[in-house]
């Protein structure tokens, strides 16, 4: 610049001084009245920046996520403990819970991991991704640790529970759906951009801080009277990452066996679930007759997965337009069309008018962006959709398949390692020496109602 | 495999399937973590409201999940003309120019008028009292000289997931900052 005014007339350096000051009032507001010159020497005070919460404090947390799973899956699998779990349960739901309010917690991670996915330009909090992929890492191996008593949300429910009610099966098995249907709408708003619906519709995150919208204290406290009668109603019925969890569960290496070593058939943990994952023994072989007519429903049911996939594909592409209206961004360019050639508003304006005012100053880029987010949607709704047909018809086929199972068992994807049953067992109480070893030809011989069932000798 | 093998495979078909799955899943979300995490940055990230987006619309005193926004006004002090008549203070056409209420935007009384020399008067905010509802800011930034805005206070915030104020904000003002630089300031440069 100074190199300039040495050869150019000095009255076009004035006025490119001129234009530069101009465009920097522009460009950081206009000082419209001149700072003063105080002549008392007054001091400006400084702005005050509170500092963020501080990086290290969120490994802290992730130290804390890894020592929690690895105390719960020694509590699950060596130690055999309801009552260590307990204690872990009230730790988890103090730190995590309370002190942490809730957040991050793995349940909403699935929508960071989605959204880092789908939009290359979010990066993912390293706190975000280490909850999303610890406790399902823990789950390929032992189970569902994290549930047992490390998820906040998962304690507060388990330490509510009184007096447990059975739920029928057919609506266990029915609303064992929603928690995958919920993981599919998360993933598909997260990786939009349109909203962290998991988030916003969470019913104990209110509780944790103590406040919140109306409708989500109000639904936290619903379902935690709810959860005195029924076990658990959020993490059997919606959890999203319990979707996931009960997936990584069915693989996992070691499982929840009720008894230490061996089953006598006795019967006692038979209703010892307050969960709904206990499994009898399955009824022997069925008559060729039966077996004829289990095969063909399966056939059928497998042959049924695809149409319901693409049955489902089809219902989303047909909501794909109203599902895009969850983006706020695709609403505010609805709203822009709509009233593209109504004048300006004037007076007090309401939010949604100052966001149309901004809309109305760069209507090509909002309509752009609304179109790309459009696009987004118009592939991802049947995706959620087949998902939704998918996982119905896998459900229908998983409930006609045949297991062999030959002893009480929780089942692998729907236990919680909560350790209830544990105690129920004439076998574990004489591991621990509250019973004598005679006990168990007792117990079983007090079980000894008509057979039911086709007990092979307890196998393993 | 036939079942009248007379020696039963050491690991059952379940068991196999049960393996392999295992291992697919193992990978898979390696595969997952490994794709997520190149697109991390190992740092912490904030919310941050950016003044120059800001169209002083409200949203931030009702839609913040805490009972008391985290938002609240600050004052760039180098900005600010130490007016007399502040517009971000006084209501449009006030009695007189003085603290009573009834001459003063906000409705928390949360800014402090206090003379400094004449004609100037300095303005703080009493973060305690402000409710982050943009009424003084929209006073200053239509009429005067823009020195006060609205920001996220990182001492109050629990940095949310996904800020409910950012969903709902008319400005599209809301965005994510490094932690360690965790304010949008407005600067007299």
């Amino acid at each position: 610049m100074t190199r300039r005014l040495s050869f150019k007339p000095l009255w076009r350096a004035g006025l490119l001084l001129a234009v530069l000051l101009g465009l920097g009032s522009l460009a950081r507001g206009e000082q419209r009245f001149p700072p003063p010159d105080f002549e008392s020497g007054h001091q400006l005070p400084a702005t005050t920046t509170p500092a963020a919460r501080a990086l290290g404090l969120e490994y802290l947390d992730i130290a804390v996520l890894v020592a929690a799973l690895g105390v719960a899956s020694w509590l699950i699998y060596r130690r055999r403990s309801r009552r260590g779990l307990i204690w872990l349960s009230v730790f988890s739901l103090v730190y995590f819970g309370f002190w942490r309010y809730g957040c991050v917690c793995a349940i909403g991670s699935i929508q960071n991991v989605a959204l880092a996915l789908a939009d290359p330009a979010y990066a993912v909090p390293i706190a975000a991704l280490a909850f999303f992929v610890l406790p399902l890492g823990f789950a390929l191996f032992a189970g569902r640790a994290f549930c047992a008593g490390v998820c906040p949300h998962g304690a507060l429910q388990d330490l509510v529970l009184w007096k447990p009610l059975k739920v029928p099966p057919w609506l266990e098995q029915g609303l064992g759906i929603l928690p995958f249907v919920y993981l599919g709408a998360g993933v598909l708003f997260a990786a939009t951009g349109s909203a962290f619906i998991i988030c916003q519709y969470d019913p104990f995150v209110p509780i944790f801080r103590m406040g919140g919208r109306t409708l989500m204290v109000g639904t936290g406290i619903v379902l935690l009277l709810l959860g005195m009668f029924v076990g658990r109603p959020y993490c059997r019925f919606l959890c999203p990452f319990g979707a996931l969890l009960k997936v990584c569960a069915t693989v996992a290496k070691w499982r929840v066996r009720v008894t230490p070593d061996y089953c006598t058939q006795c019967r006692l943990c038979e209703a010892s679930c307050p969960f709904g994952a206990m499994r009898e023994p399955a009824a022997g072989r069925p008559e060729p007759a039966q077996l004829a007519r289990n095969r063909r429903r399966l056939g059928w049911l497998v042959a049924l997965t695809p149409v319901l996939l693409l049955a489902g594909a089809g219902l989303g592409a047909y909501f794909s337009p109203a599902a895009a209206r969850v983006h706020p961004t695709v609403r505010l360019a609805e709203r822009f069309l709509l009233e593209r050639d109504s004048p300006p508003r004037t007076g007090v304006l309401s939010p949604d008018d100052l966001a149309l005012e901004r809309a109305r100053q760069a209507p090509r880029q909002l309509l752009e962006e609304a179109a790309r987010i459009r696009r987004h949607f118009s592939w991802g709704t049947p995706l959620f959709g087949g998902w939704i047909g998918l996982v119905i018809g896998l459900k229908l086929v998983s409930l006609s398949l045949h297991r062999k199972r030959t002893d009480y068992e929780p089942d692998r994807g729907d236990c919680f390692a909560c350790a209830r049953c544990f105690e129920y067992c004439p076998n574990e109480l004489v591991r621990r020496g509250v019973l004598p070893a005679a006990a168990i030809s007792q117990a079983a011989a007090a079980a000894a109602r008509p057979e039911p069932v086709v007990a092979k000798e307890g196998a393993s | 495999m036939n079942s009248s093998s007379p020696h039963p495979p050491s690991v059952s078909r379940r068991q196999f399937l049960r393996d392999g799955a295992r291992v697919a899943a193992v990978a898979g979300l390696g595969g997952l973590v490994g794709l997520a995490a190149s697109r991390s940055t190992g740092k912490e990230w904030v919310w941050q409201i950016d003044p120059d987006k800001c169209v002083r619309c409200g949203n931030c005193a009702t839609h913040c999940v805490l009972e008391q926004s985290a938002v609240k006004c600050v004052h760039a002090y180098a900005l600010c003309g130490y007016c007399q008549l502040c517009t971000g203070y006084f209501e449009p056409e006030p009695n007189a120019l003085n603290t009573g209420a009834e001459n003063c935007l906000c409705p928390t009384a949360a800014i402090q008028r206090t003379f400094v020399e004449d004609p100037y008067y300095e303005y703080t905010i009493d973060e305690n009292l402000c409710i982050g509802c943009a009424k003084c800011v929209e006073g200053c930034t239509r009429f005067g000289n823009g020195s006060l805005f609205l920001q996220v206070r990182h001492d109050r915030c629990v940095n949310c997931n996904e800020c409910a104020i950012s969903k709902v904000c008319a400005g599209d003002a809301f965005q994510r900052v490094p932690a360690d630089q965790p304010y949008l300031l407005k600067t007299t440069h």
